[in-house]
């Protein structure tokens, strides 16, 4: 089954994303390029690394999310595609509307590179179908811009929909309800600031059940 | 022609860096400041041959690009 994995100018995660797709296996992982236009018919995953791409000028991911490949990706959902935003990526995903909300500065204006925990709101997703609900997992956060924010009806609404998969057991960066991880209302796109891909080895490892409820997704044997 | 365009957060979302020199002011004896908020400055130079023109597509960048609606507003004058 395709995976591909998009690189922009400055995406430094992309590497471990097409390592750890390989190591949970099942996926033919294919690397894209932000300035090509390529049919992404054949594909059942598109992934946005992190990284900082365009340098973060402007705002974190706005430039990225007016790249050409970003017009294929938005067709790409809107066919039901899976799509998935880590850190950087989830930031283009929300300056792209993929997403609702924004991730603005951290509170306290720190960048902040350690392990946290997050608790599973949802199971209904197809991100977080092999996990619990109300379980937690720990992964990596490392972000200077990972504060989400939304307003009162878009929460409700967030609420309304359970687009909100993942929150913050202690809150890092000051994000509107705790908020670390959300879906679109099809849930076919899912963002999040924590690094699944960088929690798949001996030391945290808790990444691999967003990849394995995903290959449970897809169908294919976990 | 050019314009100056200023892009702020929107007040009801929480200006970090604003308040931190806000604390740090204070903190030197401007006990008088109420509030700070940082923001951008975007200087652009252009080549429109109407004021009407240019406004109508700074106002298009502005909202395309140059602000996320979603947490900032912004503004432009048009110089000559």
């Amino acid at each position: 089954m395709k995976a591909g994995v998009i690189t922009f100018p400055g995406s430094n995660c992309d590497d471990d994303v097409v390592d750890s797709l390989k190591k949970v296996g099942g996926f033919d992982v294919e690397r894209l390029w932000h300035k090509d236009t390529p049919d992404l018919s054949s594909f059942a995953l598109v992934v946005l690394p992190g990284g900082f791409s365009y340098g973060d000028y402007l705002r974190c991911g706005a430039m990225a999310a007016r790249s050409p490949i970003m017009e294929k990706v938005k067709n790409f959902s809107s066919k039901g595609g899976f799509v998935l935003g880590i850190c950087n990526g989830f930031q283009i995903l929300c300056e792209s509307g993929l997403l609702p909300g924004a991730l603005a500065r951290n509170l306290s204006l720190n960048f902040i590179c350690k392990d946290v925990t997050v608790k599973i709101e949802t199971v209904e997703t197809p991100w977080t179908r092999s996990t619990e609900k109300n379980t937690t997992l720990t992964l990596p956060i490392a972000h200077g811009e990972g504060r989400f924010v939304i307003d009162n009806d878009g929460y409700e609404e967030l609420v309304k929909n359970s687009q909100i998969v993942l929150t913050y057991q202690n809150n890092p960066n000051g994000s509107t309800h705790n908020i670390a991880g959300v879906c679109n209302k099809n849930n076919n796109v899912f963002g999040l600031m924590p690094h699944p891909e960088r929690a798949t080895d001996l030391r945290i490892h808790d990444g691999l059940k967003i990849w394995s409820s995903l290959k449970i997704q897809l169908g294919l044997h976990s | 022609m050019k314009a100056r365009i200023h892009v702020f957060y929107k007040d009801s979302v929480f200006d970090p860096q604003g308040s931190t020199v806000e604390e740090s002011l204070k903190r030197m004896g401007f006990n008088k400041i109420k509030n700070i908020r940082m923001g951008r400055v975007i200087d652009l130079e252009m080549d429109y041959d109407s004021k009407e023109e240019a406004k109508r597509d700074v106002t298009k960048m502005c909202e395309r690009l140059l602000a996320n609606p979603v947490i900032e507003s912004f503004k432009h004058e048009i110089l000559d």
